[in-house]
């Protein structure tokens, strides 16, 4: 059984201007011991379908349905305070600021010490205390008996953000949740923290959730990606296939828009054209279709399912084109053609009657 | 290849004068105590002695991590703020001291895009206004009509709808408004633009629209870019020549090829090893180069090699008593340092190196 799994998720904000859809169907597991990245733009519910899962979205004005599963129990069936001890204990986050999420009027250590009384009534302050300083001399902070004696302003981007991760394994939680959380870092200070929590994950086998736009870090760090976009999950795989096989437009088009060092440095970068949707006001049909070069009238109307891509079961992949269609595009763009020449090819092909298969469905559509 | 590309890096080496030379340029924040008796007690040198020049129609790439000073450097350039010694040469003419009408003179030379397209702009303004502003301040197309036309125009070309003229800042994307941000600093067709940051708040779909237009600017106007990033791929994107910074120091400086190709310099090195790498294929094969301990603090930097107390390469005896100068390295980069990293040294921590360059 999978340490987490959420089925058909939505988050729904009722809202002055309408119903924001933050959330729209959104299914995925993970299992002990794994990493699953999640990538997606500003606006694509990739953060609110992890603070869901901690139970930090309940607000009167929020309609949240589907099934979020964690070791069996279903966490949108929990009260406030069977989540209360959940969150903190069993389930860990790390958020994006490290500043603004640490107090502060009171000392780095004594904040992790509450962490750990917490959820343990039977621990005494100087234990927990002790509990502390150890935490923050695993997360590499000098001097840890010293430091934690210090405010949260004495400490730098880098150490602050060490100290919300000591506060977060501080109850050996069997899952954490990352959110941006080497956003505001500098790169090599992201590397000492991007490899803190991967060891980190092997000592204590837990399931973690990393969130981020960076491709760099989900490359580096996740054994599966989840890509989102406009509050579903548009594509998913083993991280090895995203950046080898993808076969969704809109990964394709992520991964044209970043300069990468690994390829010639005049490589000229393919924007996605246009920008993501409203929330409110959702394009009918596949979502991505007004920003997909490859559209066709049917992809206006239907909506794609994630569904297999191919052989492989664990890719799968919400995108009204057919497998082949994808694949040969994707080997179009690999080989360094624009989206637009890959599209006139995907064209021709079509009108030649090479794919009989998209005639179909376009027919049956 | 496209026509922007081949364009946006013309050689380096073009006999030329530089459009920007620097030298020596210091900028030391005194702190002080007291409020009567107020005494400088110490100085945060946020930029200590650092020498660089650009030539015209080429982009410069400043890097370097919060507080090496980049900043600094461009503001000062943008003489923002004055410094505290050293000179600055702007098309043949010395501008570290220049003041009023003289200044306003240079702005009309070289301009700014910010980082933040959220903060840059006065959300009281329409944007016509904003783009409009430095024809007003300059005096420019003062005939009723002309500096509309004029705007309207820039907007055409930095990719907004000229229509949208009286639309206030709120009711653009982030994307949209850096292009805002990009429009004002055409609008006197400047000779030097100063980017500071100009895609970090951007979504990574959005950024690469930014990115494409900077270039296509830059080869359409001719305009020498000076683009300061702490994103190592979009520099290598963007740039020509790279310097980049700890510290308040410049530590290294050569072409974008030879930098990613075989960084000299330890903490490039490391930087360049700490960059996530879009590839988990590439990223399995990396051995990452930690740096341990955070930047030591600009008040009190380590004596000679500022580097020292983080470099895996630090021999004591002598990177702490003797400062390395800026000298050229194996494969033609500028370096300071004494024990700069040898090929297979590169190989091992660097694995984008193979295939940069």
């Amino acid at each position: 059984m999978p340490l987490l799994e959420i089925k058909d998720l939505r988050v729904h904000f009722a809202t002055e201007d309408g119903l924001v859809k933050a959330v729209d169907g959104v299914s995925y597991e993970v299992e002990r011991g794994q990493t699953l990245g999640i990538v997606g733009e500003s606006g694509s519910g990739k953060s609110v379908s992890s603070l869901t899962v901690m139970g930090l979205t309940r607000a009167p004005n929020a309609h949240i349905s589907g099934q979020i599963l964690f070791d069996g129990q279903d966490l949108l069936m929990a009260s406030d305070d069977e989540l209360r001890r959940i969150r903190g204990n069993d389930i860990a986050m790390i958020f994006q600021d490290p500043l603004s999420s640490l107090h502060p009027f009171y000392k780095v250590g004594k904040q992790i010490a509450e962490a750990v009384r917490t959820h343990n009534h039977d621990v005494s302050k100087a234990q927990a205390w002790d509990r502390a300083v150890e935490m923050l001399g695993l997360v590499g902070i000098p001097e840890p008996r010293k430091r934690a004696d210090a405010y949260p302003h004495e400490f730098s981007g880098g150490m602050r953000q060490r100290a919300m991760i000591a506060m977060a394994l501080s109850n050996n939680p069997k899952l954490l949740i990352a959110d941006e959380p080497t956003t505001a870092l500098d790169v090599t200070v992201q590397a000492q923290i991007l490899e803190l929590i991967d060891r980190l994950q092997s000592e204590f086998d837990a399931a973690v959730v990393i969130i981020t736009h960076d491709l760099g870090v989900v490359a580096e760090t996740a054994d599966d990606i989840a890509v989102m976009y406009a509050g579903r999950i548009v594509e998913k795989a083993r991280a090895d296939t995203i950046f080898h096989g993808p076969e969704h437009p809109y990964t394709w088009g992520l991964l044209g828009s970043i300069p990468r060092l690994d390829t010639a440095r005049d490589e000229e970068l393919v924007p996605i054209p246009g920008r993501p949707p409203s929330l409110i006001n959702l394009p009918t049909g596949c979502s991505f279709h007004p920003r997909c070069p490859y559209v066709r009238d049917a992809h206006r109307r239907v909506e794609p399912e994630l569904a297999p891509a191919g052989d492989d079961p664990s890719h799968r992949v919400a995108c009204l084109l057919d497998h082949r269609t994808r694949q040969s595009v994707w080997a179009d763009l690999r080989s360094g053609r624009t989206p637009e020449e890959a599209r006139r090819l995907e064209v021709d092909r079509r009108d030649a009657g090479l794919d009989p298969a998209v005639a179909r469905a376009e027919d049956g559509a | 290849m496209t026509e922007a590309a081949a364009g946006a890096a013309p050689r380096a080496d073009r006999a030329t004068e530089p459009l920007l030379e620097v030298r020596d340029l210091v900028k030391h924040f005194p702190i002080t105590k007291g409020v009567i008796l107020n005494r400088s007690v110490g100085a945060v040198q946020a930029v200590d002695g650092i020498s660089f020049e650009v030539r015209p129609g080429e982009t410069l790439g400043i890097v370097g991590e919060s507080g090496c000073g980049k900043s600094t450097t461009a503001r000062l350039v943008m003489r923002l703020m004055a410094p505290t010694s050293g000179s600055i040469r702007f098309d043949g003419r010395e501008i570290a001291g220049a003041r009023g009408a003289d200044l306003k003179e240079l702005r009309r030379q070289m301009q700014m895009i910010f980082q933040d397209p959220y903060s840059s702009l006065n959300p009281r303004k329409t944007i016509g206004t904003i783009i409009g502003e430095p024809y007003a301040i300059h005096g420019l197309h003062p005939e009723p009509g002309r500096r509309k036309r004029a705007v309207q125009e820039i907007m055409d070309i930095v990719g907004l709808n000229p229509e949208h003229f009286n639309r206030y800042p709120h009711e653009f994307s982030g994307g949209q408004r850096q292009r805002i941000g990009v429009a004002r600093a055409l609008a006197l067709r400047p000779k030097l633009i100063i980017a500071d940051e100009p895609v970090s708040a951007l979504d990574v779909s959005i950024q690469a629209q930014i990115l494409n237009l900077l270039r296509d600017l830059q080869t359409e106007f001719g305009i020498t870019l000076v683009f300061i990033a702490h994103d190592l791929s979009v520099v290598r994107h963007m740039c020509d020549r790279i310097a980049v910074m700890y510290l308040g120091k410049i530590v290294e400086l050569a072409s974008s090829e030879e930098l990613y190709a075989h960084p000299r310099h330890p903490y490039t090195g490391a930087l360049l090893s700490a960059v996530p790498v879009a590839d988990p294929r590439l990223a399995a094969q990396k051995k990452r180069q930690i740096l341990a301990g955070d930047v030591p603090s600009p008040t009190n930097p380590p004596p000679a090699c500022r580097f020292h107390t983080r470099c895996p390469k630090a021999v004591a005896g002598h990177c702490d008593t003797d400062e390395p100068l800026l000298d050229p390295k194996d494969g033609g980069n500028l370096a300071a340092c004494h024990y700069p990293l040898t090929d297979a040294e590169v190989a091992e921590r660097v694995p984008t190196a193979r295939v940069a360059g």
